[in-house]
């Protein structure tokens, strides 16, 4: 327990540096923000009106605490770039709101394609005493981590979409209108995304297992007459998936940074998108709620990593 | 090239596909079969012939002399990027864990920080407040890279900073500068250079994704990240215009990597 709550004020530490950081970068960027969002419009009476309305016009300290205590009340700001209507300016909870589901349906459906596909392929691979299979998939694993998402992306398009014609390449469905196109759209992105990983976490597992079989605990168990299967699988497995439940915590904060990408080469419109459209707009609200979202997505699933593998690893428990 | 009497096959394979692209990346900034930026409305989407070996592109551009001078770019941004974090993670690591202390401490906490966010998500944010362009992609990759080196550079230090010839050292009168560049340095090398070749394929990974988001290197530079989003807009007429910069990519990741694979079963 004094360690889960050492890890948890690490992790409130993180997020308040990521945030003071994200706060000052955007503090230092020359240009200014009002005269861009009124452009030809702009009056020194207009000016000051907007400065105060966007709060620009106090000392940044005292902008920073403000922005951090609206947000912590939910109130995540009004975005440069877009509006609701002539008067209106666009809240960054709306803005985000209708593409988070997106990313996050993406990122789980990426994540369970990578734990259904390359556990067993990790076991198969670790059994195989075919030196043949053996080889072809080391040759094959270590190709497709070479293989950037982006490039993975535009390979499905091009085999799926407009070869094999199974879905229609930018025709993305909104998960409002028909979910279960929506996902059948998204399984294409999820592939590109899984695929390194796939090979990755299966070599992982593999290596592991090679690792386990070579444990004492392994021939007592084939001494005291256990079959096989049951070394495998009620031993060797168990024991070799521990490391691997890490690793695919780890795997999570890439998982994030390929859907940004990917996200891209597929036409969804999900939190990636709006991050790169943001930051090439300069839309600085928009973009430091992102980045605060994501880093505390990526720093909350490792701290449940951390508990989910003491629940696992009764030895660890009370380090 | 043998490791215990038998050939090692990733050394080779690694070597071979390693060289040759460095030596296209090469040859491309001198010479090129076409030029890389005139264009051509009778040679539109040529598939790939003799005379152009990867075919052209929607301009009629040559896409094969575009990709032997994207290469050069790649692997030159690729190459500074990791020179740059390499020399940074150098200096902070050895300071931090050959000293210790609240330093260490502070620092530490900012590499977990860094560590436990995408890194390209960092160098997108980096690169808005710097703006695009060839040279703010180096910039921005090399803040993003050192942490992972600090990390490698400092458990290093901490292992030997207690060795008995380090100890033996201290007592003959070495100065801490020479202690920490001359006499502990050099032994770390054979796990730094696992890491810095691991740095540099994650470096082409970042870069090309990059430039294929429109962040990078501008056109008309060439560079296979952005010849690759350019070519995705045609990928039912001329799938050859994206295969080319991607399978390019693909090449140089998995010949590094074979290559580092050979020099770590090399090592033992």
């Amino acid at each position: 327990m004094k360690y889960l709550g050492k890890k948890f004020i690490t992790l409130i530490i993180t997020l308040f540096v990521v945030s003071v950081a994200a706060f000052l970068a955007f503090q230092i960027i020359p240009g200014d923000v009002v005269t861009s969002i009124l452009g030809t419009e702009a009056t020194p009476e207009r000016e000051a009106k907007l400065r105060a309305e966007l709060g620009l016009d106090q000392p940044p300290v005292k902008r920073y605490v403000n922005w951090m205590t609206d947000v912590l009340q939910g109130d995540l700001g009004v975005s440069y770039r877009y509006s609701k209507n002539m008067n209106e300016m666009m809240p960054v909870s709306e803005l985000i709101g209708d593409k988070l589901p997106v990313t996050l349906w993406l990122a789980a459906l990426s994540l369970v394609l990578i734990v259904v596909v390359s556990i067993p392929l990790g076991v198969l691979w670790a059994r195989s005493r075919n030196h043949f299979l053996d080889a072809v998939l080391g040759v094959v694993t270590q190709t497709s981590m070479a293989i950037p998402s982006f490039f993975l992306g535009i390979l499905v398009t091009y085999l799926f979409g407009i070869v094999l014609k199974w879905f229609i390449p930018g025709g993305y469905v909104s998960y409002r209108e028909n979910f279960g196109a929506f996902l059948g759209y998204l399984v294409f992105p999820a592939i590109s995304i899984a695929i390194p990983k796939i090979a990755m976490t299966a070599r992982f597992l593999r290596n592991s297992m090679l690792t386990e079989m070579r444990s004492d605990y392994v021939r007592t168990a084939y001494s005291k007459g256990c079959s096989d299967r049951r070394v495998m699988y009620g031993h060797v497995l168990r024991n070799a998936l521990m490391p691997v439940v890490t690793f695919l915590g780890m795997i999570i904060a890439e998982i994030v940074a390929g859907s940004i990408v990917v996200e891209q080469v597929f036409g969804l419109p999900g939190v990636g998108r709006l991050l790169i459209s943001s930051i090439s707009t300069r839309d600085f609200p928009v973009v430091e709620i992102l980045i605060l979202y994501i880093t505390f997505v990526v720093i909350f699933v490792y701290f449940l990593v951390d508990v989910l593998y003491r629940v696992i690893d009764p030895r660890i428990s009370n380090r | 090239m043998k490791t215990n009497g038998k050939w090692n096959k990733y050394l080779i394979a690694g070597l071979v596909m390693t060289i040759i692209a460095v030596g296209i990346a090469l040859l491309g900034a001198f010479w090129t079969p076409y030029s890389t930026t005139a264009m051509s409305a009778a040679e539109k989407f040529c598939a790939p012939s003799l005379s152009h070996l990867f075919g052209t592109d929607n301009f009629g551009r040559d896409i094969f002399s575009r990709v032997m001078r994207g290469v050069g770019t790649t692997i030159l941004i690729s190459g500074l990027v990791v020179l740059i974090s390499g020399i940074m993670g150098i200096l902070i690591g050895a300071l931090t864990g050959y000293f210790g202390g609240l330093l260490d401490e502070a620092v530490m906490r900012l590499t977990d920080a860094v560590n436990g966010f995408p890194s390209i998500l960092l160098a997108l944010v980096i690169i808005s407040i710097l703006g695009s362009g060839r040279q703010n992609v180096i910039i921005s990759l090399g803040i993003v890279f050192v942490p992972s080196f600090i990390r490698i550079v400092r458990s290093e230090f901490i292992r030997l900073r207690d060795a008995d010839y380090i100890a033996r050292a201290r007592m003959m009168g070495v100065g801490r500068g020479r202690i920490l560049f001359v006499h502990i340095l050099p032994n770390i090398f054979s796990t730094f250079w696992v890491s810095v070749m691991i740095g540099f394929n994650n470096a082409i990974l970042a870069e090309s994704g990059m430039s294929y988001l429109g962040i990078g290197v501008q056109p008309p530079d060439a560079s296979l990240g952005n010849m690759l989003s350019d070519a995705q807009g045609y990928l039912a007429l001329a799938p050859w215009y994206a295969l080319a910069p991607g399978l390019t990519i693909v090449w140089i990741v998995l010949g590094f990597s074979l290559f580092s694979e050979g020099i770590r079963r090399l090592q033992g």
